[in-house]
């Protein structure tokens, strides 16, 4: 049977890890390749890096940061921000990482998704969707809008619509992240993280809200997701990967208790 | 020198770092007569069947691994290369494999639940544990409780139970570890699998096979 996978998540810009709270006043909190190991060695299932450079020139950077990433630990590890282009995945891919993740730059071209799955297979291919609960609609009909550029632009694509055709395009993984709950610490947004969990095929991330393990157990029951996005609770030592990971295995939830 | 054999199939890069990270030393290549030098040959890969079968061919390397497992050198097949070993693998409509092991690999169900009726998905894709049925010399040092990181879709079923050293749940109980003479083989990606993975890519380079 497969574990829960726990997944701390770095946001690197030029070379540094930050930890935007809501996007917002991020504050520099250390080095990606040592945050890594770090994380590595205190038994995360997987790590995901968001590069949030503002800059495309400076995406030299976050590859060599790749590239160091890949030669200290020993797990799998995905890429997402600033990968607009086939090229870009490649880059990545070859630098060491496992999976690169696509969110508005799929939402700009679709097919970005599907070139991606052909070239380098759908297990590469993460969809990151951020979302935020709006009124139903004819246009919006399960309440929760993508939207991009941290929440600011509403992209008028209905959530669950946009999951499934991302799984018909190849991705093989989404990686779902509620803008409301994000930063706010008081728990992952379930009922999307259900809705979207219970219809695809592909598994699901849940992400934003994190706060306390109880938080962990719900999405990952209730929630119905195959993983769970932490980010501050770990970052800023309220919390280890470990006493996250006992408390789950105490409520009878399957993880890796051995690394 | 070990060689890890490149035959276009997916990024063979990680295999190389854990192997440096570990103090040894590999070659990527897809030159025959360096695989039939090297004192160890790798044989991971990612993607499909079809296609991977076409490079080994076009490569000239389908023979050198067979001959590999011949002569007796140790030999590591990771992932595809796992699935490739086998006689006849169910992937691009059926395609003949290299038959260093008796069998097939197989597409699994998409109609798998769990002890509690959940749908079980495909890829089968995340940290999962092995059941060993017997010790081998490239699992000392593994134990039960230890998780291995697995990508896949399809899953090698040999013909011969003794042939399989671990099993791992995913719907059914599959072959995630085959083992005979000098071949050891894993469905799971050790180079991804974290302390446990590390540890048996370290018993593989220290290995003689009797």
């Amino acid at each position: 049977m497969l574990s829960k996978r726990i997944i701390p998540c770095l946001d690197v810009r030029e070379g540094k890890t930050t930890k935007g709270i809501k996007f917002e006043n991020n504050v520099d909190i250390g080095d990606p390749v040592e945050m890594a190991k770090f994380y590595y060695e205190a038994g995360a299932d997987e790590l995901v890096f968001y590069d949030i450079t503002a800059s495309h020139e400076k995406r030299g950077i976050m590859i060599d940061v790749v590239r160091r990433v890949a030669e200290t630990i020993f797990i799998p590890f995905s890429v997402g921000g600033g990968i607009r282009t086939k090229e870009d995945m490649r880059e990545v891919l070859l630098a060491g990482a496992e999976k690169i993740s696509v969110n508005s730059a799929a939402v700009k071209n679709p097919e970005i998704i599907s070139e991606g799955a052909k070239a380098f297979g759908s297990q590469c291919v993460v969809l990151g969707m951020d979302v935020k609960q709006v009124e139903k609609s004819d246009k919006i009909p399960s309440g929760y809008e993508i939207v991009i550029n941290g929440g600011r632009t509403y992209m008028g694509m209905d959530a669950l619509a946009w999951a499934k055709r991302g799984q018909e395009l190849g991705a093989g993984e989404i990686c779902l992240n509620s803008i409301d709950a994000d930063g706010t610490r008081e728990g992952y947004e379930l009922t999307l993280t259900e809705l979207i969990s219970e219809n695809v095929d592909i598994p699901v991330i849940a992400s934003g809200g994190a706060g306390k393990p109880e938080h962990l157990a719900d999405v990952l029951t209730q929630g119905k997701a195959d993983a769970a996005l932490i980010a501050s609770m770990t970052h800023y030592g309220h919390y280890t990967v470990a006493e996250i990971k006992s408390f789950l295995d105490s409520a009878g939830i399957k993880v890796r208790m051995s690394w | 020198m070990i060689a890890i054999v490149d035959y276009d199939a997916g990024n063979l890069t990680s295999v190389a770092r854990a192997m440096a990270h570990l103090g040894y030393d590999c070659d990527i290549t897809k030159d025959e007569t360096r695989i039939r030098n090297a004192e160890r040959v790798i044989f991971p890969g990612v993607g499909a069947a079809g296609s991977a079968m076409a490079s080994l061919r076009r490569l000239g390397l389908d023979r050198a691994i067979q001959d590999t497992f011949a002569s007796g050198k140790p030999l590591l097949g990771i992932c595809l290369g796992t699935q490739i070993i086998m006689g006849f693998s169910e992937e691009d409509g059926g395609t003949d494999c290299l038959g260093v092991v008796d069998g097939r690999t197989r597409l699994f169900s998409n109609k798998m639940t769990d002890a509690a009726g959940a749908h079980l998905k495909i890829p089968h894709m995340g940290w999962n544990r092995i059941r060993l049925s017997g010790s081998h010399p490239v699992l000392d040092g593994i134990a039960d409780r230890d998780e291995f990181y697995f990508v896949h879709s399809y899953y090698p079923d040999p013909d011969h139970e003794d042939q399989v050293i671990g099993r791992t749940e995913h719907g059914i109980a599959f072959a995630s570890v085959i083992g005979t003479a000098n071949l050891i083989a894993t469905q799971f990606h050790p180079e991804k699998s974290g302390r446990p993975g590390l540890t048996l890519l370290k018993n593989f380079c220290e290995w003689t096979p009797c």
